[in-house]
């Protein structure tokens, strides 16, 4: 019973929905690499971007996509801010610190949220939000309808990865970033300011979250609590791909995606991450430093 | 910190409030009853529609001279959230209880309403049920516990018999069926009575699917449905959800013979066929729906319109648990929980729109209760069974 028919409107559903997580885990992967903290306020800040558009929308009727410059200089404004003014500050240098803070962040957003927004489920209605696409299938069976918001953001995160790694491979910012990264000290005696570079790397971590936003909403929802759901799975995927590893959080997110969506076809919406972890501890167990990471 | 003069302000104006009602001498206490309903959270339209539904009864007992029972006391609503969660809503019990209402009436889901009767019933406190339609509610003995409206064993049971009589006047044409509900206590006892019974009637039942609420991606589950081809799906979930099932199957083209709901939460609501007319075409549902000739129904509707509200089961079932309340408190002629809960237990009340039989409570349900079924049909939603309440002929199947 179970064709191609079926399988691959799945697979590509996978896909789509992992770009996106992908999206999520890279603004992490990238905090994680180079300022070695676990950002548990990441979640939170993805529930504040997924409000800013929902505002953006709603009170000034601005497409979702249209908003993605403004909702991406915001949310790396907002972090570039969070990490010099509170971040760096309430650490006193010290990462078990840091940890906290975030933890501390993140439970100061989702109650600010709960404040401002109520518990309510939210979401915006756009005229593509239900129109699909046809995409023929490879395998010879009937073509797969996929939700055009879904691919826009397929592509939409394929793109921003591919400008995040451009970033860090190819420009100034990019080099300070990894030497910071690889070592601080030394990074400093040439002259990296690393506190400039810490507060870059965590805005453009959140930049990403920014992006993600836009792309999610028109086919997605948010209340108070929808950024824990992506933080798990953003970590697992993190884990997965190599703490730190860039293309490792790409294909760990579309890895997961598809995961995912065939778990859910094959064992129901509510047993189908059972995949996920599956993998995840079979990863941990044969390979623990993850599938693109360097070996520690 | 207060100074002496501000504070002798105070007093006095206070001793002049308390002392007014001495001295005008007519005007009984108010008589405090709990709203409560999930007004924020996953159910918070549905939560919110029967607030509404809840303060317009209020206000037209209240204008029409309050509680005659009570010397014309007016009814003062206390309300409380349950944030769509049942022990937010038993918390919202303990506080109803401590502000000294005399009843409470709430709210709106099954999970919910489990967790607030019992709440109510350490307290002999009266709980009349708007809306949570699962059976346990009324089936565990709590001697407080009232529901005017029909549960899911007399929804599903009504379903069953009504798809069989159209199937089998159409010639037999659906023999498969795939329900689709929500994982809390209303899909899953509907889904579970649908799936043990559906075969008796010639139905094979080809898969049972739950869902999370909120569920943002019905696409999997509409890509079975694809896979399996039943001729027939049976949705019995909330109303975001509902909209969203039937949107995606929309969108990838699935086309059954028949959406047939029990208990649908958009199946039946102007909301969904305002929103969504092409998607809500041809569907029909078993519920709560009003009697279409009654001109109070008719009336209360305009108002409802007039707010720029949608008419849902939500507002007319908690508008109609509401005057059945107020009834039995006129009756029982003072605000002593045995005595309502004693009146509520003899209720016969006759004055109200439902399409229901005569009001007889057996431990704490109302016999007489039944639900509708309706169809939406060029762009309205017309009751097609039964015969006495019919606005238009049923069609089934569907083109398929």
């Amino acid at each position: 019973m179970l064709d191609f028919d079926i399988l691959f409107p799945s697979l590509l559903n996978g896909l789509t929905t992992g770009a996106v997580y992908a999206l999520v885990a890279l603004g992490l992967t990238l905090i994680y690499g180079v300022l070695h903290i676990i950002n548990f306020a990441h979640g939170a800040s993805l529930m504040l971007a997924l409000y800013g558009v929902y505002l953006l929308n709603t009170r000034l009727g601005w497409d979702p996509y249209l908003a993605l410059p403004v909702m991406v200089a915001g949310m790396f404004a907002l972090g570039y801010a969070l990490q010099r003014g509170v971040i760096n500050r309430a650490s006193h240098g010290k990462d078990e610190n840091i940890l906290l803070v975030t933890l501390g962040l993140a439970i100061v957003m989702e109650n600010l949220a709960l404040l401002a927004f109520s518990a309510d489920t939210r979401s915006i209605d756009t005229p593509y939000t239900l129109r699909t696409v046809e995409i023929p299938s490879p395998f010879g069976a009937g073509p797969a309808m996929i939700a055009a918001p879904k691919l826009i953001a397929f592509g939409g995160a394929l793109a921003v990865a591919a400008l995040l790694l451009w970033i860090v491979k190819r420009t100034d910012l990019g080099r300070a970033i990894r030497a910071v990264a690889k070592e601080k000290q030394g990074a400093k005696l040439m002259g990296i300011d690393v506190e400039h570079v810490y507060a870059m790397s965590f805005g453009i971590g959140l930049a990403c979250l920014g992006a993600a936003a836009c792309f999610l909403l028109p086919a997605y929802y948010v209340n108070p609590q929808v950024g824990s759901g992506f933080v798990l799975v953003a970590f697992t995927i993190v884990v997965l791909g190599g703490m730190g590893s860039f293309s490792g959080a790409l294909l760990g997110g579309l890895l997961i995606g598809v995961v995912e969506s065939i778990g859910g076809l094959l064992l129901g919406d509510s047993l189908g991450q059972v995949g996920i972890y599956l993998i995840f501890i079979a990863v941990l167990l044969l390979r623990p430093q993850g599938l693109f990471g360097d070996r520690a | 910190m207060k100074n002496r003069r501000t504070f002798i302000q105070q007093s006095a104006a206070a001793a002049s409030t308390l002392a007014f009602p001495l001295i005008g001498g007519a005007q009984p206490a108010a008589v405090k009853i709990g709203v409560l309903h999930p007004v924020t959270g996953a159910l918070a339209f549905s939560g919110q529609q029967c607030r509404e539904g809840a303060l317009m009864a209020i206000e037209d007992i209240n204008k029409s001279g309050g509680l005659k029972g009570l010397g014309g006391a007016k009814i003062d609503a206390v309300l409380g959230d349950a944030q769509s969660q049942p022990q937010v809503g038993a918390a919202e019990v303990e506080k109803m209880n401590e502000a000294g209402v005399a009843s409470v009436l709430g709210a709106y889901a099954s999970a919910i309403c489990l967790a607030t009767t019992q709440a109510a019933a350490k307290y002999n406190l009266p709980h009349v049920v708007d809306v949570g339609v699962a059976d346990q509610i009324v089936q565990r003995g709590l001697k407080n516990t009232f529901r005017f409206g029909p549960g899911y064993g007399v929804c599903a049971q009504v379903a069953m018999v009504n798809l069989h009589v159209l199937n089998t006047v159409a010639g037999k044409p659906a023999k498969t069926v795939m329900i689709i509900h929500e994982e809390s206590l209303f899909g899953t006892g509907t889904a579970n009575l649908l799936a043990r019974e559906l075969p008796g009637f010639g139905f094979e039942v080809k898969e049972v699917i739950k869902h999370a609420n909120p569920t943002r991606d019905f696409n999997n589950i509409v890509l079975r449905m694809k896979a399996l081809n039943p001729d027939i799906v049976i949705p019995a979930n909330y109303y975001n959800e509902y909209a969203l099932l039937v949107r995606t199957m929309q969108q990838q083209k699935v086309a059954p013979k028949a959406i047939y709901s029990v208990l649908g939460g958009a199946a039946s609501s102007f909301k969904f066929l305002k929103e969504f007319p092409d998607a809500a075409n041809g569907i029909i549902d078993c519920n709560h729906w009003f009697n279409p000739k009654d001109k109070r129904a008719l009336d209360l509707r305009k108002r409802v319109e007039a707010k720029n509200l949608f008419f849902t089961y939500e507002i007319f079932n908690t508008y109609t648990a509401m005057m059945f309340l107020a009834d039995a408190i006129h009756r029982a002629k003072s605000t002593d929980r045995a005595a309502i809960n004693a009146a509520l237990a003899g209720s016969t009340f006759s004055d109200h729109f439902m399409p229901y039989g005569p009001t007889k409570m057996v431990d704490g349900q109302n016999t007489g209760a039944q639900p509708l079924m309706t169809q939406v049909l060029g762009g309205d939603i017309k009751v097609i069974i039964p015969r006495e309440y019919r606005q238009a002929e049923p069609v089934f199947p569907m083109k398929g």
